[in-house]
């Protein structure tokens, strides 16, 4: 330690006493003012942890002299959400379905509220605008495996497919290859006639009779003995252009062997009557309702 | 001008010496003015600019303008709840603020213009600062007095009496009620004036009018009651730029010294003129200075603090007068003609030259492209948007479906019907979600009246006949009514 009282002639200001080959540090404090507001920041969160819930304990945690609670706060402005929207959506609960999409100030409301809860809850599978994925229906186009009306599909939006829940729509494919019902050459013959049914080539050597033959005994009970298939079991309707899996010879033989069964889940489980209303109303109006 | 071959070459052998800037702070503590009542040409043509720039500003908001039933009938009006803004037969909507871009360029430009012909027009006769400020030191100097007498009670602070406090009270209290009145026209511009009034005398306005009428207030107080010509000085950018734009043909306040140096005394100028000798008309008065309200010497020549309001020209006049003087020894002059005078010279003016010639067509110019803006502004509107995901749709009969977002814009002041129709795709139908059950191949849409209608509208084409990937579909809009027609280009896009 060098003397204390030593003072920088340039500056005016008095040295730490330390010395590094011959340069002196100056001692220059921090401001008053700072130091002040500190000490009042460390005497403040004293009084922070006194009002506000602070410090964790065993199995709770100290709730603070006025009981506050952020979660509290986020009910009440969910509640004051509620209360906003109050008369807009019960009047969309109320209006029956049909109705909805002939007044325009409803329509929009449908489908600003149904956009949104899409957004949460339907795009991880239908994708953002409705537009599908292999074995996921693009629900934009005007083929619906379970019906496109306004009735049709808030039905399916309620209570799902192969859900579980009691109203579902719940008829599925057989596994016709893997249950044993057709052999693999029956299958392929099988495959060929379904895409010789909206006009795709067929394999050569195909034999269209036995292909007629297999579609009669085996699918036409579900599909139509044309293949245009059964609103009523799901059955989508072969002989379009719309192909949810696939038209490739190879993801038929696929299909008919291992059999389709997708999910969707009953969403009158967990949405409000008013909202799965709206999203009805939003997936009608994508485009391909009927 | 200035010969540059009069001024002497520098000279080479003088030595260089670094400046040290031992000046003290740059900080200045404001010093309090108190300027003098004066009375003349330029006093009056200000009274009249106040009178004028206050009574706009304050009666603004009351005058009406009738657009029909339904819409304000508030002739200026800022309308941000729907976000409009009426200025007499012009409604503008939130897509058209560019219109404001045309509006500063032309108030910018006219300001060059303004600063190339006389200065600081701008700063000395229309600045709100200075005109607000003007009527504080009229308030002050009617509850006070003048000059000598402000001055003395102020350096009498210690020994206040009654009276003086019951002053100083009177004073602040018609301040605070120019600056409220001030805050309170404010708001009416953005609302209907005569409903706010009565709200507000009610105490049924919403919060936010008498948050803004507090702040204004405040500002309003502060800027013109106390900080003054600290503002121009100071927290203006304007001065600088003046001082960048101005050229050596601007008539600018002067103080001609060609004629009043050499200043002396009134006596002394008359002794030597009597034995023939050449005094200056100055005889150092300091009148120009008395009146100044920003505390300056405007014999020190053209400078920052000078916002050039012409009083110092007033108070030497009437000395000039006085004194059977030629008046105009202050004047908007430039040095051209000082230069000139002195070497006996007639002084020219040249308010006519390139640079007000191409501030002139410049003013001109852009007017002319607002104006016609303005005149064939479109009252029907139309937007696209393409839907992103899916961009195109495969129907089950193979044709192709495209979905876009519609927005229509009706301007006018009724509800219109408008019919769509597309062209582009071959055999294409076009259909808008819940709305054309009348007419399904050409849709018929109402709109309402100011506002926007928001549709969803697919469009459906066979894939044999249109092989292309991306094929331009315009949508038409019909005014059934009016045959206003308006359209937007988009893509018809197969998958």
């Amino acid at each position: 330690m060098a003397e204390h009282n030593d003072i920088d002639q340039v500056t005016g200001t008095s040295t730490t006493g330390h010395q590094w080959d011959g340069i002196k540090e100056l001692n220059t404090p921090l401001p008053r003012w700072w130091v002040i507001t500190f000490y009042i920041t460390i005497v403040w969160a004293f009084g922070y942890w006194l009002v506000y819930p602070a410090w964790p304990l065993l199995t709770n945690h100290t709730t603070g002299l006025f009981g506050y609670s952020s979660r509290a706060d986020v009910a009440v402005e969910l509640a004051n959400l509620d209360k906003i929207r109050g008369d807009k959506m019960v009047k969309l609960g109320a209006a029956p379905l049909a109705e909805i999409e002939k007044d325009p100030a409803l329509l929009a409301l449908a489908r600003a509220r149904g956009k949104t809860v899409f957004g949460d809850n339907c795009a991880p599978c239908h994708g953002s605008g409705g537009a599908g994925a292999k074995g996921y229906p693009n629900l934009n186009d005007d083929e619906w495996l379970w019906g496109g009306s306004l009735d049709q599909i808030l039905q399916t939006i309620q209570f799902g497919v192969r859900s579980g829940h009691a109203k579902g729509h719940e008829s599925a494919m057989l596994a016709f290859g893997k249950e044993g019902v057709l052999k693999k050459d029956q299958i392929v013959t099988a495959a060929n006639y379904v895409r010789s049914l909206s006009g795709l080539a067929t394999a050569k050597g195909y034999n269209a009779a036995e292909g007629g033959k297999i579609f009669a005994e085996n699918c036409a009970s579900c599909h139509g003995d044309a293949g245009k298939g059964n609103q009523e079991l799901g059955a989508p309707d072969l002989t379009d252009k719309i192909w949810l899996y696939g038209s490739d010879e190879a993801v038929l033989i696929e299909t008919i062997t291992n059999g389709r069964a997708g999910v969707m889940p009953a969403w009158v489980e967990r949405l409000d009557p008013s909202t799965v209303k709206a999203l009805a109303v939003y997936v009608h109006s994508l485009g391909g309702g009927k | 001008m200035v010969n540059a071959r009069s001024i002497p070459p520098m000279a080479k052998t003088a030595p260089i010496e670094l400046q040290v800037d031992d000046d003290g702070p740059l900080y200045v503590a404001q010093k309090k003015v108190y300027p003098q009542s004066v009375k003349g040409t330029f006093r009056r043509i200000k009274w009249g600019l106040m009178a004028f720039c206050l009574g706009v500003y304050y009666l603004l908001p009351f005058v009406r303008w009738n657009r029909g039933l339904g819409a304000p009938d508030q002739a200026v009006l800022v309308d941000l709840p729907n976000s409009r803004f009426y200025f007499f037969f012009i409604e503008l909507w939130p897509q058209e603020v560019y219109y404001f871009t045309g509006l500063l360029i032309v108030a910018a430009l006219t300001l060059f213009l303004m600063n190339s012909v006389g200065g600081r027009i701008w700063c000395g006769y229309l600045c709100p600062q200075t005109v607000w400020t003007d009527l504080f030191y009229a308030v002050e100097r009617l509850v006070e007095g003048d000059r000598r007498e402000r001055m003395r009670k102020d350096a009498a602070r210690g020994t206040m009496k009654m009276q003086r406090f019951a002053e100083i009270t009177l004073k602040h209290s018609i301040w605070l009620m120019i600056a409220w009145w001030t805050g309170g026209a404010w708001v009416l511009y953005f609302n209907d004036a005569p409903t706010l009034v009565k709200q507000l005398v009610t105490f049924e306005a919403p919060m936010l009018a008498y948050i803004w009428i507090a702040i204004l207030t405040a500002t309003t107080y502060v800027l013109a009651g106390f900080m003054r010509e600290q503002v121009c000085v100071y927290m203006c950018p304007w001065p600088r730029i003046q001082a960048a734009l101005t050229d050596e043909w601007a008539l600018n306040v002067t103080y001609k010294y060609d004629r009043g140096e050499k200043r002396t005394s009134l006596k002394k100028a008359n002794e030597l003129r009597a034995v023939g000798e050449v005094a200056g008309d100055c005889i150092d008065c300091y009148q120009c200075v008395a009146v100044c309200p920003t505390g300056i010497d405007i014999r020190d020549g053209s400078q920052l603090d000078c916002i050039q309001c012409g009083l110092c020209i007033d108070a030497c006049d009437t000395v000039m007068t006085k004194i059977g003087r030629e008046t105009r020894l202050i004047g908007y002059d430039n040095d051209i003609n000082i230069h000139r005078r002195q070497a006996g010279k007639p002084p020219i003016y040249r308010i006519v030259r390139p640079r007000t010639i191409v501030y002139s067509a410049l003013i001109s110019v852009v007017g002319a492209i607002m104006l016609y803006a303005l005149m064939t502004r479109s009252l029907l509107d139309i937007n696209v948007l393409h839907d992103r995901n899916p961009v195109a749709v495969k129907l089950s009969d193979g044709s192709i479906r495209n979905a876009y977002t519609v927005r229509l814009l009706n301007k006018r002041g009724f509800d219109r019907v408008i019919a769509i129709d597309i062209d582009g795709p071959v055999n294409a139908l076009v259909h808008v979600v819940g709305a054309d059950s009348v007419t399904p191949d050409r849709p018929m849409i109402v709109l309402g009246r100011d506002q926007t209608t928001e549709l969803r509208v697919l469009v459906t084409a066979p894939a044999e006949n249109n092989p292309e990937k991306s094929i331009p579909v315009r949508f038409r809009v019909t005014d059934i009514g009016l045959g206003e027609v308006t359209s937007a280009t988009d893509n018809f896009v197969s998958p």
